[in-house]
């Protein structure tokens, strides 16, 4: 793991969080979608919010899958769950939310998860696949042969 | 019974969302390293590569279920039921969707970690 693969984790988890909060922000100005007006989320795009919180959320595709190209699927999913705690944090500082002590218990579960899953190895080795496959194909050919 | 419909859409969303990243994690392995390959052959290759790349195109259409579905959940069941509890159950079924089919070295280190922000993620929606 270099630095910049780092920080392309650390970008998975910013976007995500600021899309989802910038799209929320612009909805909010839209008001209640009904089903019958589905139009009306055509024209949501012309709202600068909503238009900022897309290019956040394709920023944070991008970066998604350039960490799926170079890290296992196990390492990334929990390596950036921290935009979980971000979205808290953000609430608390900016928005002034109270944060209840089942939530900080929340947070120091997540922060756990994540601490558990960087420090470990971030890619299964071609090898170690070939090695489990094998493993697989082995026991169900034992089972066939029972 | 709403609540029956609840649990059905949270689970949809569970099944589709694993898909999702299965697929799209299985492209990605198959396109390789993309920092590499954009030295070597610039933007365009890779998005080139990306967009040929069947699994990529199904796993987009996964998500995008994932995504409906979440919205139909959200108008039978309580956001703070149906959020949580599909975010959380996909770390896990996440986790064994990528031993069994990319095989993907599960430790207890992953599996600890998939458990921990599983609950961490309940106990922040309570």
């Amino acid at each position: 793991m270099t630095f910049r693969k780092y920080l392309v984790l650390a970008g998975i988890t910013v976007f995500s969080t600021a899309g989802d909060s910038l799209l929320a922000r612009g909805m909010k100005d839209l008001g209640g979608v009904s089903l019958h007006h589905l139009s009306a989320l055509l024209l949501a795009i012309l709202n600068p919010w909503v238009t900022a919180g897309i290019l956040l959320l394709l920023t944070f595709f991008a970066c998604y899958m350039s960490a799926l190209s170079w890290a296992d699927l196990t390492y990334v999913l929990p390596a950036t769950s921290l935009s979980y705690v971000l979205v808290a944090l953000v609430g608390h500082f900016r928005l002034h939310e109270e944060i209840s002590a089942s939530r900080w218990l929340g947070i120091a579960l997540i922060a756990a998860g994540v601490g558990f899953v960087a420090a470990g190895p971030s890619v299964t080795s071609s090898r170690q696949r070939r090695k489990s496959r094998a493993v697989a194909s082995d026991t169900l050919t034992q089972e066939v042969e029972r | 019974m709403t609540n029956l419909y609840a649990w059905a859409a949270i689970a949809l969303i569970i099944l589709a969302s694993t898909t999702g990243d299965v697929l799209l994690s299985h492209a990605m392995k198959r396109v390789g390293d993309v920092g590499d390959l954009w030295k070597r052959r610039g933007m365009l290759a890779v998005v080139a590569r990306i967009l040929t790349t069947p699994t990529f195109a199904l796993g987009l259409m996964a998500m995008a279920v994932a995504f409906y579905s979440l919205l139909f959940g959200l108008s039978w069941g309580n956001l703070s039921l149906v959020v949580p509890a599909s975010a959380s159950l996909t770390f896990v079924a996440n986790a064994v969707a990528a031993r069994i089919f990319l095989h993907e070295q599960v430790g207890r280190r992953r599996w600890l970690a998939a458990v921990l922000v599983a609950c961490g993620v309940v106990l922040m929606a309570v």
